[in-house]
Parts: structure tokens; sequence; C-alpha cells
């Protein structure tokens, strides 16, 4: 029955990170111009710039995770913020307390931004919803939901390499009905103005009525990749087999995972990325993980600057 | 105790009354309309001028939580929220802990309600044991324990011969059977309908083929068995296909749709509100649409409250893991109100869903104004707009998507046997 949008402040302000559906293009465009100025600094010998310094970031992780965690992490300190690392799956939850709870007693430690991971959808909203109102969230992967700083490095990466957006054709292939990824990606490259997305996957891997999100959807990996400038790929996780997804990990690799002949088919200029980590022989060959193509690694790096733009905008809009 | 309502119109849809006459009430009964009897002496009398009298609710559907759930909410809680609802007779799904599978839990819990002296209480008793879906209960001692219907609340048994021969069994007895359509296999862990909202929320979701296929394997059930059949809580218009089919078939099926499902849709859920986390799920819009058309024409019998009350702590989770449900009894009157005004229906028409049309699903002798039936009565105001909100609502669970709104219609006095057991 609310239907505010619960991560801008009345200004139309950035005050939470939740997901990238509903934010203004504008916003957007701001996070990756200030991340380009970050870029610079994890370039340099000394890594460090003073201006979160004072902050308490608190890394919130239910669900296991070390890659995004870690570069939050150093995004954090290179802003010279004090970083708590909170492996929660093994500790509060598992006694009973609720996630609520947990919160509540984190902010009475002073905290001052959230870095929430959870495998339920809309985990960060409530965090968001209920934390005092100084508090500021990031969602770092909810559920199926959203992943927003992913979406976002993704369309930093997408914008180094092929400058404009407004002339692209993406396709996203794999697991998008269980993939928090692909859900902000799409988000985010239709409110950038990319004119064509497409998602690539057998009808078990796609939620149902995903057109409505403005992609168009492809079965076939032959075809989806035609013109295509960029590929986004998914990570395909064991359970799809015993959820009876997918048969298995074989027939997948024929006739969805990216091999050297698939990628071809693709402009002769296009990008390779993936979220990691990767599966490969799975969902992608080494071939083309490793290949010139690939800006997997790139991505990485992008991750870190993206990340500090978030954090330093979010604190940026407390007082 | 002798009663004279005065000056209320009085709607009876049941006996097609919609006049301004006074009702005179004594020793529990209605014992006249219009004129009094002879050196009739009330003790009481009630000013309804601008009020409507009508036959007190009856609701399908309100959890007491009682056995076992006490935290929450009570037994007394409820029943005042009841009453408080113009609620007079209720049927308590079996759906306790433990489950109402037990003569002595039932007499337990008709014993307390009956000294708490409000509304009449009709417990649901369970299919099987512990509503495991196993072994049959003993319908016929639960019968006399004071059971009026039996059912499986929480969606069908995974054992379609358990079934079977529980509708063989209760036939036997000519017990109606209670069940909510939805295949266990195809529910899984979903949360949410398979549509639009759920695939940009990322929420695990139970299609609409749950209930289909369900619906279709009760009736094919029903012409093996000839059992009685009442399906709880409709949620999809192809579900309403199925079923307006059934009845075409001449068999012996009735349903109901919640004030939730009648109202609102899967969109409700905006940035995962809790509070619309019910079961089966909220479906589309288009299927909203149906649940009231569907109403409308006869093809769904009745509305119930669903009532679910839930204590905060369940509902402060995210989305999947916060408990199922909503409170609902209090505004039972309210939304079927609502629904009417919005599909332009006389007064008559709408609240025979929630009195005469229901009470035979219960098969009970309620829901009417007759001379000579037990005085149970709703003396409402249909003009008056009241908030909901936590203050507002008397039942222990403030849970429900419809906190904050503005709704139709304020009970103001509730009699059940004669007795005034709420007056506001």
């Amino acid at each position: 029955m609310n239907s505010k949008n619960p991560q801008l402040n009345e200004n139309g302000a950035l005050q939470h990170l939740l997901t990238t559906e509903g934010l203004p293009i504008s916003v957007l465009l701001h996070i990756l111009d200030t991340a380009e100025s970050f870029v610079g600094v994890t370039e340099r010998d000394v890594k460090k710039i003073p201006l979160l310094r004072g902050k308490s970031i608190f890394n919130l992780f239910f669900e296991p995770s070390t890659r995004t965690r870690t570069t939050f992490e150093i995004a954090a300190k290179r802003l010279s913020a004090d970083v708590i690392n909170l492996n929660i799956a093994a500790s509060s939850e598992s006694k009973g307390e609720t996630l609520l709870d947990t919160v509540n007693n984190l902010s009475a430690m002073n905290a001052d931004m959230f870095v929430v991971r959870h495998s339920q959808s809309g985990a960060a909203h409530l965090i968001a919803k209920h934390a005092r109102s100084d508090i500021r969230v990031i969602n770092a992967g909810d559920g199926s939901h959203a992943h927003p700083t992913q979406a976002l490095l993704d369309m930093f990466t997408i914008r180094r390499y092929k400058r404009d957006f407004h002339n692209l054709r993406v396709a996203i292939i794999g697991d998008i009905l269980h993939s928090r990824v692909a859900r902000s990606e799409i988000h985010a490259l239709t409110t950038l103005g990319v004119p064509e997305v497409r998602v690539i996957a057998p009808k078990t891997l796609l939620p149902k009525m995903v057109e409505r999100l403005g992609v168009h959807v492809y079965h076939s990996l032959e075809k989806g990749l035609k013109d295509i400038d960029v590929l986004m790929m998914l990570r395909l996780q064991n359970e799809r087999m015993t959820g009876a997804n997918l048969p298995s990990f074989e027939e997948y690799f024929k006739y969805y995972g990216l091999t050297p002949e698939k990628l071809s088919l693709a402009r002769k200029d296009a990008i390779v990325m993936h979220p990691g980590p990767m599966n490969r022989g799975v969902e992608i060959d080494s071939a083309v993980a490793d290949g010139k193509q690939s800006v997997i690694l790139p991505q990485v790096t992008f991750g870190i600057a993206v990340r500090m733009a978030v954090m330093s905008i979010l604190a940026g809009s407390q007082t | 105790m002798r009663i004279h309502i005065k000056n209320g119109r009085v709607v009876d849809p049941k006996q097609g009354i919609d006049v301004v006459q006074d009702v005179f009430i004594a020793k529990g009964k209605i014992v006249a309309i219009g004129t009094p009897p002879n050196e009739f002496q009330a003790n009481r009398v009630i000013d309804a001028q601008s009020l409507v009298v009508c036959p007190g609710l009856v609701d399908l559907s309100v959890r007491l939580r009682e056995p076992g759930l006490e935290y929450k909410a009570t037994l007394e809680s409820e029943m005042a929220a009841a009453v408080a609802g113009g609620v007079t007779s209720f049927a308590c799904p079996p759906d306790t802990d433990p489950p109402l599978d037990e003569p002595g839990l039932v007499e337990m819990l008709k014993h307390r309600a009956r000294n708490l002296n409000q509304a009449h209480v009709y417990p649901v008793g369970a299919l099987t044991q512990g509503l495991k879906g196993e072994r049959l209960t003993e319908m016929a001692e639960l019968s006399d324990a004071g059971c009026v219907v039996f059912g499986q609340p929480d969606g069908l048994l995974s054992n379609l011969r358990v079934l079977m021969q529980a509708m063989h069994y209760a036939s036997t007895f000519g017990f109606s059977v209670w069940l909510r359509p939805q295949e266990i296999s195809l529910t899984h862990h979903g949360v949410a309908h398979d549509g639009e909202v759920a695939t940009r929320l990322g929420l695990p979701t139970i299609p609409v083929c749950a209930e289909t296929i369900a619906i279709s394997n009760i009736i094919l059930l029903m012409k093996e068995t000839g059992v009685k059949v009442h399906l709880c809580r409709i949620s999809s218009a192809e579900g309403l296909v199925l079923i307006r089919e059934a009845k075409q078939q001449g068999l012996p099926v009735t349903c109901d749709v919640t004030i939730n499902h009648l109202h609102l849709s899967d969109m409700d859920i905006g940035f995962f509100d809790s509070n619309c986390h019910l079961m089966p799920p909220l479906r589309g819009f288009s299927d909203r649409n149906a649940l009231r058309q569907g109403l409308l024409d006869g093809t769904i019998d009745a509305v119930c409250s669903d009532h679910a009350p839930v204590d905060e702590d369940a509902k402060l989770l995210p989305f999947g893991q916060a408990e199922i449900g909503a409170t609902g009894v209090e505004l039972l009157l309210s939304l079927t109100l609502k629904w009417g005004t919005e599909m332009r229906l006389p007064l008559s028409k709408t609240l025979r869903k929630i009195t005469c049309d229901s009470a035979p699903i219960l098969g009970i002798d309620a829901g009417h104004l007759s001379v000579g039936s037990a005085a149970d009565l709703c003396v409402f105001d249909p003009e008056e707009y009241w908030r909901v909100s936590s203050n507002s609502i008397l039942s222990q669970g403030k849970n429900t998507p419809f906190l904050g709104m503005e709704l139709p219609g304020k009970t103001k006095y509730t009699l059940v046997n004669g007795q005034v057991v709420f007056e506001s």
C-alpha cells in the first residue's frame, strides 16, 4: 500500500541503495561519474582518501560470500572508514536472534552504514525500513531480487569499453530465474537507454512474464547472440539439477555454454562479462573467460571504485 | 431481557426485507418485526435511527489460536474482536496446536467459548489425524463433540488415496468436507503468485495450476465419493471456471473468497509488505476482478475474513520468512460493504454473502431475522467511515494489508441470543 521509493529521500537523493529498479538515470550516472574519479585512487601508491574517516561500516553477511564482501571491505578502507565484518550465518541467526534484533544491536554500536547480503528477497528493504533513520543501507544481494552494486559495476565496465549505451545490444545469458544480478542489470540497462536487452535461457530458468521487464526472450544461444555488443554471463548453481530446472551440466554447456564458436556469432568487438565466481566448462569455456574479449577481471577492479562511489554518495547524504 | 430496536433499517436478505421498522426481542429470540407483540414491555430500547439492523454475520474462517498458539491471540481477544465486527457465528479451522483432531480438544474449545458468552463458535474438525494426511480422524465422535464439518486447511493432501477415503467416510455420515485447493507439490517453497510482481521482486512462486489441478482432483473425487465439498479461499479466475462448470453439472460444491483476495492483487505487495504474505497468494489483477464478478454471479457463495492474527515479530521478517495470514474478522463487514458499493449492489444482495448464504455452508440455522429464531443481530452505521489502525482493531493481531485505510461501515451493536455483547 506504500508507494514511496524507499531508497530516495524527499529531495530525490539516494539514501539507501537497495535496487536499480526505479532509480532515475541522473542517480545512476552520478554514481558512475563518481566512480570514474575513484578509479585513479585505486591505481595510486597511497590508495587511501579520508572521505569516510570516522565512519563505521558493518558488512552484514547472512549468506556466505568472499568476493563481494572483500571488495566492499577494500572500498570502505580506501575511503578510510572503519570496517567490521560479520558473518552472521554462523552466529546470531543460528542462535535464534531475528534479523531486526541483530540490526538494532549493531545500530546501538554506532554503525553508520550497513552492507547487507541475505538469502531472502526483500531483506535489505526490511532493514532500511526499520533501521535508525541516519543509518544507510547498501544491498549486497538479497535472495533472487537485487544486487545493485554488481549491476552498477557492470554498467561502469560497459561504459568504459563501449562509451555510449544508446547504440548497444546486450544479452544476458543463463539462470535469469534465480539471478538477482540479472534483475538489477536489466533495470540499469533499460534506464540507461540501451535499446535492446535480450535474455537467453531455457524456459525452466526464466521467470514468468520476464518480457514485462523490457527484455526480448530467446531460447537459442545461436539466434540470441546475433549482432550482440555485450554478453553478460550468469553463474549456474548446482541446485538447478536437484530442483529439476536442468538435466545436467553437460547438456547445459552444450546448448548454453559460451564457447569461442558461439562467441563468434556476436559482433567482432563484443565484450564478455561474468559476475563471478565462474564455473568453467559449465556456463563459459576457459578459452572465452581468458580470451581477449573477456573483461571479467577489469570488472572486479572497477567494482571497488563503484562501491567507493556508492558509499561516498550515501555518506554525503548523512548529516 | 426484552429489547426493542427502534427505527432501524431492517435488512434481512433471506426474507427479502429492507424497510425501516422496529425489531422486538424477548427470551433470546426475535418475537416480532414491525408491530410489537401484545403487552411488550422493553427493558431496553436501542435507537437505531439511520442504522442498519441485519442478521449477525456468519464468518467461515476465524482462527482463535487456541489451543496452543496463545502468544498470537487468545480466545478472549478474538471473541471480542468477532463481536466488534458484528460476527455472531463463525467456523474455526482445525490448524491449532495440537490440531482439532480429538473430541476432548473440541469439547474444551466449545466449553471455553460458551463461558465467554459471545459469538457462537463452530469448530471445523481435522480431516486427518494431526492434519498429517495419513490417518482419518474419529469424525463421528468429533461430530458428537461439536464439530460441524471436517477440513484440511493447508492445501491438498499429498496422498490422494487418503483424501478419497476421508471423503468416502465423511459422506457416510453426511458430513461436508472443507478443502483449500492447493496442490502441495506445485507449491514447493513458493510465497507469491507466479506473475510480473514476483518476477520483479525475485520471490519464489506458486503457479495458478497449483489451484486448478487441486480443484480438478477434488471434483473428480466428489464424483467418486458423492461427498459435499466446500472449497475454501479461491484465488484464481481459472479456478472459478472449473467451479462454475462443476456447479452446472449439479455437484454439491460451494466456495468462498477472502476479504483480502476480493480487494487486493499481487501489486499490493509493493516493496515486500509482509502483511500481504497470504495463502493462497494474492494473484493478478484480472484474477481479483474475476473473483469480484464470481461473487456477484453466485459462483462464489460467500465471503470470509480468513482471520489469522499473527504476532508482530513474526511479520517483521523478510517477506518469504514472515508468517502467513492477516487479521480480518473486524474487517469482514466493511470490506464486504465496500465490494457491494463498488459493484453497485443493493445492500441486501451484499449482506447475503456474509449472512444467509454463508450459514448453510456451515450447516447451521443462522444468518436471518425470522420471527422465532435466535436474536443474533448486527446493528451498524453504513455511512460511518473508520480508519484501520492498531488502536481501532481489538484483535491481538494487528497485521492486515488494509492498515491505514478508511473503510465504510461501523458496528454499533452486536446481539447474540438476545444479549447485547458489543456496543460502541
